[in-house]
Parts: structure tokens; sequence; C-alpha cells
């Protein structure tokens, strides 16, 4: 037991740190990162790198040469993130394009079409997003209403989705629609790729909890799609939403915010009731159980590693990180604003504020707990797929679509 | 990367399963829960016949010489068969102890003994209902002999060999005495968990050698065991776990089985989650321990609450999920449900662990 690279990883950790070394800015701290002062800033940076990226090889890891990637093994993919996570980088935008619509693409697509939109998406040139939830359609995501008809070769689609990170600065959709709403739940769907400038499509941002907009709802009134843009059968969308669902699942990972270690390093400075915190015995306990959580996924994702290392299938085991890591992010959270006492709800514009940080974690875990798979669905999914536990009962198995009671509230 | 147990000890831990198994440990656990024998004789000497007592003893004295790698799948499948025998006192805790502080007439001594399961050991160092510390440990050590009362010692009862935590006027040492010496009263104590035996025992100028050790040597075999005693509790996890699965998937209410309803797949799903954990900081525990790194006395403490919480977690829930009858004598809940609190407490709770390990990160300064 040992947390040694192989031979052939150290070659690929120095070759992907010396890259590195040469085209980006080394970070000064853990917590030094990149930041942009604004969107257009962000967006503007991130281009500029990811270009650089794939001039250097280095964009797409998984994909397939021909269409820009490096045809790198998924234990290359792990050691080059941690090698990356050491520089100051630019990053964010790409992420749905490459890691959802990318590998949906690839599977669905036709080879003239591979050609003309994947190498763009891996240089970056050609940013995508992912039009899947709808307002009635969450959780229960094959629930989605936004209609399909066919008139001769092209698509007519109206209707609302909502949710989708990107969409104002996306050029290209993956988008999935109920083409037969006769048919089961399951069964009436079909899948596109939709140009995000065509007629019709109208992006609103959705003021979060938070006060941010990271989100948007996108609403399509008679929007034309030329049947070759079709991903899949008709009628087959659902199983080719799954595999971007799945792509989804594993993008979504830690929750980022303060953790063990901010917690740790406020309790030992802060007075509470005369003493320093980290000297009151229920402080401790929560510290401790946080530790705990906290090392428990860091060990986990080893041991994931390590299975990828050796050319295996990872266990399960990396079905927790989201629900542990949300639910610990707003118990942290809530942790670090009351140690400040009432100066943890006052709001501060100063850089670097202590009760920032925390009211930061406040919202974000909020979010986190519900983003790509609430903790309830993800409980469903570890003891259906993981320990083989039936599904729940459906009231809508069988039933055509349109006679499935709604109700929106 | 290699955070992974290798093929051999993985195929140890496969041996160790299936034995444990065709011996019917639980069965077993029960039997000496419902009768009169502290522990089950035939299985601890088929134990020892596998050599598992002999472990992590070095060949020079008789034992096998493997790894702690080895000795923690081997912890792992004891926990989950619940194996009503004195391996944890002997193995993790009166060996450790001669092993790590031992000097070289009491390795030779001793440990080809507990090699052979010829001795059995047991640790006694709880005197009163607080926890164990430097200042409040009583028993004394003067002029080569011990003097004072410790109780709850597990397999206190069974021992031959004794490892005493005693004040020699200076600070708290380690003691060795040997069973057969003078001042030694024994008195058995029924416990939450009869399944593993427990006594109190009070030495009266007893005579006793001392191990080359002070307190913070306690510590540290404490840390030692205590990831020993880890995965035991992490194997009793995944058991009560599977158990509950199994019940939740055959039993029917309401015209449909009860594993198909929410309330109990998210219970078992915190259930998995808990022993994902476990099992990870387990092996943070394993390699630490194996490689005698700095960071053991966090990683100790790290699996030692982790296991804890996973244990409770799925003991309880265990019970739960199998409503009324998890709470019948005839059902097996009740033996994890004891064993969970008997492994809680055999060597510090977990608000001493959990303070314990944010005492470790401090002193680390590991932020």
């Amino acid at each position: 037991m040992d947390f040694n690279d192989t031979p052939e990883e150290a070659k690929f950790r120095k070759e992907a740190y010396d890259w590195l070394a040469s085209n980006a800015e080394l970070k000064e701290g853990p917590k030094d990162s990149w930041r942009a002062s604004s969107e257009e800033e962000g967006l503007k940076q991130v281009k500029i790198w990811q270009k650089k990226l794939h001039e250097g090889g280095w964009a797409c890891l998984h994909w397939p040469k021909t269409y820009g990637g490096r045809e790198s093994t998924p234990i290359e993919r792990v050691i080059w993130g941690q090698e990356v996570s050491k520089f100051k980088v630019p990053g964010g935008y790409l992420e749905i394009g490459q890691g959802m619509a990318g590998p949906v693409m690839m599977m669905y697509a036709t080879e003239e079409q591979k050609e003309r939109y994947l190498p763009p998406m891996a240089t970056g040139e050609e940013i995508w997003c992912q039009l899947f939830s709808e307002p009635a359609a969450g959780s229960d995501v094959a629930g989605i209403k936004t209609k399909a008809e066919l008139d001769g070769d092209t698509w007519t689609i109206n209707g609302q989705k909502v949710w989708t990170s990107g969409a104002h600065f996306s050029d290209y959709g993956i988008l999935v629609t109920r083409s037969d709403p006769t048919a089961p739940k399951h069964k009436g769907l079909t899948f596109f790729f939709v140009d995000m400038k065509s007629p019709g499509i109208e992006v609103k941002p959705i003021k979060q909890i938070s006060g941010g907009a990271n989100f948007n709802e996108v609403y399509f009134t008679d929007v034309k799609i030329p049947d070759s843009q079709r991903l899949g059968a008709v009628g087959d969308g659902w199983k080719v939403s799954l595999t971007t669902l799945m792509n989804e699942r594993l993008a979504v990972g830690d929750a980022s915010g303060p953790d063990f270690e901010e917690a740790f390093s406020l309790a030992r400075g802060q007075d509470l009731n005369g003493k320093l915190a980290i000297e009151n015995d229920s402080v401790r306990e929560k510290l401790a159980d946080w530790y705990c959580q906290q090392s428990g996924l860091k060990y986990a994702k080893y041991r994931n590693i390590s299975a990828l290392s050796r050319g295996e299938t990872p266990g399960p085991q990396s079905s927790i990180t989201k629900i542990v890591s949300g639910n610990k992010l707003q118990e942290i959270a809530n942790f670090g604003l009351d140690m400040l006492d009432s100066a943890g709800i006052v709001r501060s514009d100063e850089e670097g504020a202590e009760q920032s940080m925390y009211q930061f974690g406040f919202w974000g875990a909020a979010g986190i707990r519900i983003a790509g798979g609430t903790d309830e669905i993800l409980k469903n999914i570890i003891s259906e797929q993981v320990l083989g536990m039936p599904q729940d009962m459906r009231a809508d198995k069988g039933l055509p679509f349109n006679e499935i009671p709604t109700g929106n509230k | 990367m290699n955070f992974e147990f290798s093929a051999d000890q993985m195929q140890l831990k496969d041996i160790a399963r299936k034995f444990l198994e065709k011996e019917e440990s639980v069965k077993r656990a029960r039997k000496v829960l419902e009768g009169e024998e502290s522990f089950d004789q035939d299985l601890w000497a088929q134990i020892i016949d596998m050599g598992f007592t002999a472990t992590a003893i070095p060949e020079e004295y008789g034992g096998l010489g493997l790894g702690y790698l080895e000795l923690c799948v081997i912890a792992e499948e004891l926990g989950r068969s619940l194996a009503p025998t004195p391996f944890s006192s002997s193995v993790y805790l009166a060996s450790e102890a001669i092993i790590n502080f031992g000097d070289e007439s009491q390795k030779q001594s001793f440990l080809p003994g507990l090699a052979t399961g010829e001795k059995i050991g047991a640790f006694a160092h709880n005197e009163t209902n607080t926890s164990p510390t430097e200042a409040n440990i009583s028993c004394s050590f003067t002029g080569g002999a011990l003097s004072g009362t410790k109780i709850a010692v597990a397999d206190g009862d069974v021992a031959n060999t004794f490892i005493v935590t005693a004040n020699n006027g200076t600070g708290v040492s380690l003691y060795l005495v040997d069973g057969s010496a003078d001042g030694i009263q024994i008195e058995p104590q029924s416990t939450l968990d009869p399944s593993r035996s427990h006594a109190s025992i009070t030495f009266t100028n007893t005579p006793a050698t001392e191990l080359k050790s002070d307190w913070s040597d306690v510590l540290c075999l404490l840390d030692r065991a205590a990831v020993l005693f880890s995965f035991e509790q992490l194997g009793g996890a995944e058991a009560c776990m599977d158990m509950a699965k199994e019940y939740a998937m055959g039993r029917y209410a309401f015209g449909r089985s009860i594993a198909s309803f929410q309330a109990i797949k998210h219970k078992l799903a915190d259930m998995f989650i808990a022993v994902e954990l476990a099992r990870s900081n387990c092996y943070y525990g394993a390699w630490a321990l194996s490689t005698d790194a700095p960071e053991l006395p966090t990683a100790a403490a790290t699996c030692r609450v982790s296991a804890s919480q996973a244990f409770h977690e799925c003991s309880k829930e265990n019970i739960q999920t199998h409503g009324g009858m998890g709470f019948t004598w005839e059902f097996d809940c009740h033996l994890y449900y004891r064993r969970c609190r008997q492994l809680a407490a055999n060597i510090g709770s977990q608000s001493i662990w959990k303070d314990k390990l944010i005492g470790s990160l401090e002193r680390a300064n590991q932020i």
C-alpha cells in the first residue's frame, strides 16, 4: 500500500507538470486561485487558455485525437487534474460541452457532424450548453414537456427549459424534447442539438436565492431544427439522455467553499465565551466529525485512483462524494457564521472578509445539494444501483404521457 | 497510486471470511452469549491453527512476521463474524505492547506463547467510570510489585498474561504480569456483550516487570490497537448493512417488498455512506500503522471515530429495518448491537477519540 506513481504515471506527471510550468503560473498557496473580473473577461481568458492547451496537446484528454483530444487513460486524466490544480489557470465555461455534449455527439452524430462540431468544442472556440430540466421536470427529468413536431424534415420546438448554465454565451445546446405525448413517459422523447442563435430562442437569467444568476431559463417559440440534427432515433431520447446524465453525475463533484481547514483555523483564533473556540468540547466534536468526513472522501478518492491505476473500473465509493461534501459544507458554513456571532449575518464588500466565505458556503451548499441530482435522488441511485434494491412503485408507469396527473407546486 | 490491499492480502481476507462462515462464527457468538463459557475454545484453537494470532509477531519470536496489513484484513473478518474469542485483547493489545515496548527477555518469554495461543493476553487499563488519564490511574508499582484494581478488562477472566497500566511514582508505565503470579484476584463481570467476557482484576503486591514505556507509549499502544479495532468495527458495520438489506428485500408490507420504500432505501444509503467513509479511513489507518508513519495518531483517531460511527449507525438501523423482529432475542441483530457497544468502549469512547484527533491535528498543525 503506497501513494506512489507507477513509472509510466510518473513520466506522464512530469510531462504534464513541465508543460504547465512553462505555460502557466504556479499558485502561491492552496487557496490561491484564478478569478476573472467579469464573466466576459473570464470567457475571453478561458478561450485563450483552451487554445493554448489544444496547441500543446492537452485539450480534452479523454477524446480521440481526430477530434482534438489526446486519447489519455482515465488515470492520466486524474494525474493531469492533480497537476493542473497546482497552477493558476482559467477554468469553467467549457465543461458542459466537453464533458456532456461531446460524448453524446461522439456516440450519436454523423461522421460529418463530428468533424464539424467536435474540434471547435475542443479548442474552446464554440461553447455548448445542456437543455434538459424544465419547470415541471427536475428529479423526474423524463417528465419534460417541451414539444417537438415534425413537418417534412424540419422539427418545430415549443416550450421552456430551466437551470441551463451558460445558455447566454453558448453557441450550441443539446436538447431533449417530447415528440409523442401519447406514448408512455420514457418512450416519447427525442434528442437534438440546436444552434443557440436560432430564431425563437430567448434566454433569461434566473435570480437565485443568493441574489446571483448563474443559470438561465430558455424559452423556445417555434424554433426550427433540421431533422439532420436529431441524435438517436425518434422516441429514443431517454436512452440518449442517460449517456449525458451519467457524465453529469461524474462531473458534479466536491462542493466548493470552506472546509475543515477553514473551520479549524477559525476555531483556533476565535474567542468563544472568553476562551478560544478550539478549547470548547462541542466545537472539537464537530471539527472531528468534519475531519473524518473529509478524510473519508479523500481516501475514497485515492481508492478510486488506485483502481484506475490498475486499469480497473472504480468501485461505487465515488457515489457518496456529493452527498457528504454538500451536507458538510452546509454545516461548516453554519458553524462559521455562528462563531462570528451577530457579525456573521452582516454582509461585507471587503475583499477576504471572514464572514464572506461562510456566507458563500451558506448559499452554495443549499444549491449543491440539489444540482446534478438531489441528495434524495442520489440515495435512490445508491440503494438501487449499488445495493440492488428495487425501484419505488411508480404511479405513472405505462400511462400515456398526456394522461399522467400533473401539478407543478 | 496503490492505495489498496494487495492480491495476496485480499486472498487472505477471503480465506478468513470463508473459514469464519464455515465455522458459523456468528452462531458461536450466540452460544457464548447464552452459555457459561467465556469464549469459544474450539474456534480459538482453529484461529490459532490458521496462524492468525502469529500474523504480526516477528519470526524470531515464533510469529509469521507478516505485516499489519495482513492483520487488518483478518480483523475485518473477525468483526464481520463476531468471533467470540480473546483475539483483540491478546493480539492487538498484549502482543503489540510486548513487541513495541518489551526487552529481549520479555519478548522471548512471552511472544512465542502469544503466537501459538498458549498464552492469552489482556490489557488492564480502566479503573473507574471515567476515561483513564495519566493523572487518574491509581494502580501503583513499587518494589517490583503491582497493587490496585482494574475493571471491565476484556478477556480478563481467561487471560494468563496481563499488560497493566500503573503509576510508579514518576508517571504511568505499562507493566507485564504473568498470570501464575501471586496476588491476582479475578472477578468475572457481566456486561452488555456477554459474547466477549470481561472481569475486574485486583492486584495485591503482584510481581510484575516494566515494559520500557511512559504515558505517551500507552497512548501509542492505543493508537496502534485503534486501527485494528476499527477494522473489526468496519466488518461489523458492513455485516449489519448486508443483513438489513437482505431482510428488507424479503419482507413484504402493504403488498410490496419494504426494500422498495424510500424510507428504507435511504436508510440503507446512509449506512452505505457511513461504511464507505469508514472503509476509506480504515485504509488510511492501515497505511499509517504498516509504515510507522508519523501521521499514525491522526490516522488512528480518524479511523477509530469513523468506524465507531459506522458500526453505531448500521447496528441500530439494522434493528430498525427489521422492525419488531429486530427486537427479538431470536434474530441476530442484537448480537451486533451488543458488539458495537463493546468495541466502542474497549479502547476509549468516541468523545475521547474525537478530542485526541483534534489534539493531534493541533500538534501536527496540519493545516
